[in-house]
């Protein structure tokens, strides 16, 4: 799922304060799983942005809403598209792809990201996620064996690992983040694939991934 | 006045000490309202803002004592949530310390009672300072706003030197 977390609140509060009218917008799918953005947060910050506007005296209505999915059309039912309309501005709790949408969907009315969102990942335990996958656009993870050296090697090295990698942990973060190509190696050993690491991996096609430009995913059966 | 607090309270132990307090004709103050909640571990975070929101001066969470909560670790949670809520009202600007956790075990009906009374007195000081503060500061304003044209008109000499 899409990872996320929610911005500073002054930053958010700095975003908003302006508007009368507030709505803040949660979202029921990946940012309600990684508790950033769902109905819950949704609540919290309304009483935050409504006790921080108490403090300086200031009016403002804060509504709250949250639809099962921002990035899909059919979600925006006609009655949270009437509170967005009649809002003085949206505060979208969704990841950057929902914030869009609501803009491409409604884009008479002012939108502020309330999250910042961060990457594909695993919840790896209650409150905590990593980061499994970078949507690269060609996976090679069967060449690995399940263990992505593009998003779980700080370097992405598709032929490592490199002379940081000490007692299993990555030079980067050597507190948090395990070194891929130690997982790598290891998920090897075990399945007696060892042999699979002489072979010299070429250079990735970047060209699939963000390098290539804004990417789309077309399903001709399905467009209508 | 009076200060507004509102304590949510385990039915197993902080509600029962409450309500052994009130046999006991211990006395605590009266604008304490006590919400009944099955355990600390029901505690949201969106309780504890929202009483603040709905003009509560002060919010007490009081559970078992640690290690003898009826549901094993619902105190343990509450405590982390409180810590977290207690982040949340001071990046709005709230004291931190108007939402305080307590550990009461069920027979302490006077821990009760005398907890609700040092809280009550906290929360009213807090009051009285903030409010010091407040007036303090709209004096001082006042006399800004006495002294800002003489200020504007030294701005303007300033500038003009400037320019030459
Ligand atoms: S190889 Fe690419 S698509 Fe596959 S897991 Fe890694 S980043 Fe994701
Ligand atoms: S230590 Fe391991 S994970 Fe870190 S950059 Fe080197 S090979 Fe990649």
């Amino acid at each position: 799922m899409i990872v996320a977390e929610q911005k500073p609140f002054q930053e958010i509060y700095e975003s908003v304060r302006e508007h009368q009218n507030l709505l803040i917008l949660g979202c029921g799918t990946c940012v309600t799983v990684c508790m950033a953005g769902g109905e819950r947060e949704v609540g919290i910050l309304a009483n935050q942005i409504r006790l921080a506007a108490k403090e300086e005296n200031r009016k403002m209505e804060v509504l709250e809403h949250t639809i099962t999915r921002q990035c899909d059309e059919e979600f925006f039912d006609s009655t949270v598209s009437s509170s967005i309309r009649e809002a003085d501005a949206v505060l979208s709790l969704g990841c950057g792809v929902g914030v869009q949408h609501i803009v491409e969907l409604f884009d008479e009315v002012p939108i502020h990201p309330g999250l910042n969102t961060q990457f594909f990942g695993a919840n790896l335990q209650q409150g905590l996620w990593g980061e499994r996958c970078a949507g690269c656009g060609e996976c090679v993870l069967d060449t690995y064996e399940g263990i992505c050296p593009v998003a779980r090697c700080s370097k992405s090295m598709m032929n490592g690992p490199c002379g940081g990698s000490s007692n299993g942990m990555c030079e980067v973060d050597p507190e948090n983040t395990p070194c891929a190509w130690q997982l790598i190696i290891d998920r090897m050993t075990k399945l007696n694939k060892l042999d699979k690491l002489m072979e010299n991996q070429p250079p990735k096609n970047w060209s699939r991934d963000r390098h290539g430009g804004p990417r789309r995913t077309q399903r001709e059966d399905m467009t209508l | 006045m009076e200060p507004n607090i509102i304590a949510f309270c385990c039915h197993y132990c902080a509600f029962t000490a409450a309500d052994l307090a009130g046999t006991m004709r211990q006395q605590y103050p009266a604008n304490i309202h006590i919400v009944r909640l099955p355990c600390t571990g029901k505690v949201d975070i969106n309780m504890l803002l929202r009483a603040f929101v709905d003009e509560a001066d002060g919010v007490m969470v009081a559970g078992c004592e640690v290690g003898s909560c009826h549901f094993l670790e619902g105190n343990i949670r509450a405590k982390k949530r409180v810590e977290y809520a207690k982040r949340k009202l001071e990046e709005v600007g709230i004291n931190p310390e108007k939402l305080e956790m307590f550990h009461i075990a069920a027979s302490e009906g006077p821990l009760f009672a005398q907890t609700a009374r040092d809280f009550t007195d906290k929360i009213r000081r807090m009051i009285q300072q903030e409010s010091q503060i407040e007036q303090g500061s709209e004096g001082q304003k006042k006399k800004e706003q006495i002294a800002e044209p003489v200020d504007n008109r030294k701005e303007e000499n300033d500038r003009s030197t400037g320019a030459m």
